[in-house]
C-alpha cells in the first residue's frame, strides 16, 4: 500500500472510508506507530515516528493517542474502572493531567452513561458490547490525548447503540478538542465528520507491498 | 496499575489452569523438600544413635560394616572375638569402660543383643542422653529380657510376659526350651535400641547350650541344669569402649589393630559414619537429582501452559500495546506471571510438606524408626525455593520472547 499524503489536522474529525480488507487497519497501525512504513514518514503531534526508538514510539502512542477497536477492547478480567485507569499506566503525562485518576475515570464513565457500580465491580467481560465500547471510549479519552483513533468502533453494535456511541464520541471530542481518525465502511456516518476520505483515493494499492 | 497486580488479575482469571500448574509446582517442591528432610533426618538420626563411645572393637572387617552391625543392627558379623581377647583389650590402661555385646539371635523381626549392665550405664544417644526404663527393671534373672519401646509396642508386650528367642537372624528354629520373661521395657529413644531385645551375655550362652554348630543336638538340657552350668561367655560380637583421655584414643586403636593373637579392629564411630556417608552419598545425590528433575518438569509444564495460552491472549496483548505498553512490558508480564505461580507453588509446597510431616511423623517413625524433626527450612532449602522462582522466570523467557515477537509483528488492529 502506498499513501502519497494523508493528514488529519488538530481537532479535525476524519472518517476513513473503504471496504473491509482495503487497508484501513494498516493505515491506523501506521498512525499508531505499531508498524513502520517501508519508506516515508509518519508524524504524530509533530513528531516523526520513524525517528523515535521503539520504546519512545510506544510512549508517544500512550501519551498522544486514544485507541478504540472494533470490539474486545477491554482486558476481560479487569473491572471497567481498572480498564480505564490502565490507559494511564504507560502515560505519565496523561496521569498528571488528572488530579484524581479514579475520580476522573468515574466522571468520564458517568458522562458516558455507565453506572458506577458496574465499573467498580465485576469483570469487564460481563458488560454488554455497547457498554464495553463506551468504557473503551472513556479509556481513550482519559487524560485528554490530542488524537483519537477508532477502528470501526460501531460495527459490532446495533443501530441504536451505534448512534448512541457516536453521539457520545462526538460530545467528548467536542469537549476536549481532540482530533478523530475513524475507520468505517458505513457511508451513512459521513455527515457527522469534518471530512471523509475514501481509502482508494488516498492510497494506491501496489502488488507486493504490505497489506 | 502495577505490573504485578495486572499479572495477578490475569492469573486469577485463569484459575483452573493456573491452579493445576501451581499444584504441580507445589507437589514437586514438597517432594524435593521431603527428600531433603528425610535425608538430613536420616543423617541426624544415624549420628544421634551413638554418642560418648570412643571406639568400637570387633573382629577385623570393614569399618562401616562393624559400625553397621554393632550399632545399627544392620547386616551380620562375619566373626566374633574371643572373650580372652576382649579381656586383654579392656585390661589396657587407656580403657575407662567397656560394654561387650553379643548379637546373632532374633525375636520375631527384632534382634536380640546380649550385653552386661554396663550397657545401660554407658550407652548414650542424641548428644549424651542415657537409656531410661519406661516400665519394670533391668534383668535380674538369667532368663530375664529388657525390650525396646518398638518391640513392646509392636508385640504388645508388658513386664512379665514370656518371649521365645529364635536362633539365628531369620530362622524359624526357636529356642523353645528356654523361654524368657520380660523384666523391663525401655523408653523410646529413636535409635535401633527401640527394636532390640536385650538379655545378659550369660543368657546368650544359655540358649546355645544344646546347639552345636548351628544345629539342635537333640536333647534339651533342663533349665535347672543350665542354671548350674558355667555360662561365662566364650565370645562376643563387639565391644563399645570409652577411654579415660581423648588423647589416647589413637594409642588404643593402634594397640587393638596390632593385637597379635587375633585379628581385631577398632574404629572411631564418627569416622566410620563419615565413610558410610561417602557411600550413601551417591544414592543421596541421585535422589536429590531426581527430585530436582521433578521440579524442572513442573516448571517446563508451566512454560508449556504459558506458551499454549499466548494464542488466546493475543487480544489482551494488542490492547496493552495500544495503550502504550512496550513489547518488553508484555514479556515482563509473562515473566511476572511465571514468578508469581512459582512463588505460590513453592509456598504451597512448603506448607504441604510441613503438614505432611506433622501428620506422618509417627507413621514414618513406626515403619522406619526415623524420627523426622520439624525444623524450619535450612538456608540450602530456602535457596532451592528461590531457585524455583528464578527457574520459573527463566522458563518463562521462551513464551515471553514469543509474546514479544507476536506483539511486535502483529500490530494492534488485530481482527478478533
Amino acid at each position: 500500500m502506498v499513501v502519497p499524503r494523508f493528514r488529519v489536522r488538530a481537532g479535525e474529525a476524519v472518517c476513513l472510508h473503504g471496504p473491509s480488507g482495503s487497508g484501513k487497519s494498516t493505515l491506523l497501525n501506521l498512525a499508531c506507530g505499531a508498524v513502520s512504513p517501508f519508506a516515508g514518514q509518519v508524524r504524530v503531534a509533530g513528531t516523526a515516528l520513524g525517528e523515535l526508538s521503539a520504546p519512545r514510539r510506544d510512549r508517544l502512542r500512550a501519551e498522544k493517542i486514544g485507541v478504540i477497536f472494533q470490539m474486545f477492547n477491554l482486558i476481560p478480567y479487569l473491572t471497567g474502572l481498572d480498564n480505564v485507569l490502565l490507559a494511564l499506566r504507560f502515560a505519565p503525562a496523561r496521569r498528571r493531567a488528572c488530579a484524581d485518576p479514579r475520580g476522573e475515570a468515574l466522571r468520564l464513565t458517568q458522562a458516558l452513561g455507565l453506572p458506577d457500580d458496574a465499573m467498580r465491580k465485576g469483570p469487564a467481560a460481563a458488560l454488554s458490547t455497547g457498554q464495553q465500547q463506551r468504557v473503551a471510549l472513556a479509556r481513550a479519552m482519559i487524560g485528554g490525548p490530542p488524537l483519537l483513533i477508532a477502528d470501526e468502533p460501531t460495527s459490532a453494535l446495533d443501530d441504536r447503540a451505534a448512534k448512541d456511541f457516536l453521539d457520545r464520541l462526538f460530545e467528548q471530542i467536542a469537549e476536549t478538542g481532540a482530533a478523530l481518525l475513524m475507520a468505517s465502511h458505513d457511508r451513512r456516518l459521513a455527515a457527522r465528520f469534518d471530512r471523509t476520505e475514501a481509502l482508494e483515493d488516498i492510497a494506491a494499492a501496489r502488488r507486493g507491498a504490505a497489506a | 496499575m502495577r505490573l504485578w497486580r495486572l499479572a495477578l488479575a490475569s492469573l486469577r482469571s485463569r484459575a483452573l489452569t493456573v491452579g493445576l500448574t501451581v499444584t504441580a509446582i507445589a507437589l514437586s517442591v514438597a517432594l524435593f523438600l521431603g527428600v531433603e528432610k528425610i535425608r538430613t533426618g536420616a543423617r541426624v538420626s544415624f549420628a544421634d544413635t551413638i554418642s560418648g563411645t570412643d571406639l568400637i572393637v570387633g573382629a577385623r572387617t570393614g569399618g562401616v560394616q562393624l559400625l553397621l552391625y554393632s550399632v545399627f543392627r544392620i547386616g551380620a558379623a562375619t566373626n566374633n572375638i574371643t572373650w580372652e581377647s576382649y579381656e586383654d583389650v579392656i585390661a589396657r590402661p587407656e580403657v575407662d569402660w567397656a560394654v561387650p555385646i553379643s548379637l546373632g539371635d532374633s525375636h520375631r523381626q527384632f534382634r536380640v543383643m546380649g550385653t552386661t549392665e554396663a550397657f545401660f550405664e554407658r550407652y548414650r544417644y542424641r548428644g549424651g542422653r542415657a537409656l531410661e526404663m519406661a516400665e519394670g527393671a533391668l534383668m535380674a534373672d538369667l532368663f530375664d529380657a529388657v525390650v525396646g519401646a518398638d518391640v513392646a509396642r509392636a508385640r504388645s508386650y508388658a513386664v512379665g510376659d514370656p518371649i521365645i528367642v529364635s536362633h539365628g537372624l531369620s530362622s524359624f528354629v526357636d529356642h523353645e526350651d528356654t523361654p524368657f520373661r520380660i523384666s523391663g521395657v525401655l523408653a523410646k529413644t529413636g535409635t535401633p535400641v527401640d527394636r532390640t531385645v536385650i538379655v545378659s551375655l550369660e543368657a546368650i550362652e544359655a540358649i546355645h547350650v544344646d546347639w552345636q554348630g548351628g544345629a539342635f543336638d537333640g536333647t534339651a538340657t533342663p533349665v535347672e541344669e543350665i542354671r548350674r552350668m558355667d555360662l561365662r561367655p566364650q565370645a562376643i560380637t563387639a565391644a563399645l569402649i570409652g577411654v579415660n583421655s581423648k588423647l589416647r584414643i589413637f594409642t588404643l586403636q593402634r594397640a587393638v589393630n596390632d593385637y597379635p593373637r587375633e585379628p581385631l579392629m577398632a574404629i572411631l564411630p564418627g569416622v566410620a559414619l563419615q565413610e558410610l556417608w561417602a557411600i550413601v552419598g551417591v544414592a543421596e545425590t541421585a535422589l536429590v537429582a531426581v527430585s530436582g528433575l521433578v521440579i524442572a518438569t513442573s516448571l517446563l509444564g508451566m512454560g508449556a501452559m504459558l506458551l499454549a495460552g499466548l494464542e488466546a491472549r493475543r487480544r489482551e496483548m494488542a490492547i496493552l500495546r495500544a495503550l502504550g505498553a512496550g513489547p518488553a512490558t508484555i514479556a515482563g508480564l509473562l515473566v511476572a506471571e511465571a514468578a508469581l505461580m512459582a512463588a505460590t507453588g513453592a509456598a504451597l509446597g512448603t506448607a504441604m510438606l510441613y503438614a505432611a510431616l506433622a501428620l506422618g511423623r509417627p507413621a514414618v517413625d513406626a515403619a522406619f524408626g526415623l524420627w523426622l524433626p520439624l525444623t524450619p527450612p535450612t538456608g540450602w532449602e530456602l535457596s532451592v525455593l528461590g531457585a524455583v522462582v528464578l527457574g520459573a522466570a527463566v522458563t518463562a523467557l521462551l513464551p515471553a520472547v514469543r509474546a514479544y515477537r507476536l506483539s511486535l509483528a502483529g500490530g494492534m488492529m488485530v481482527k478478533t
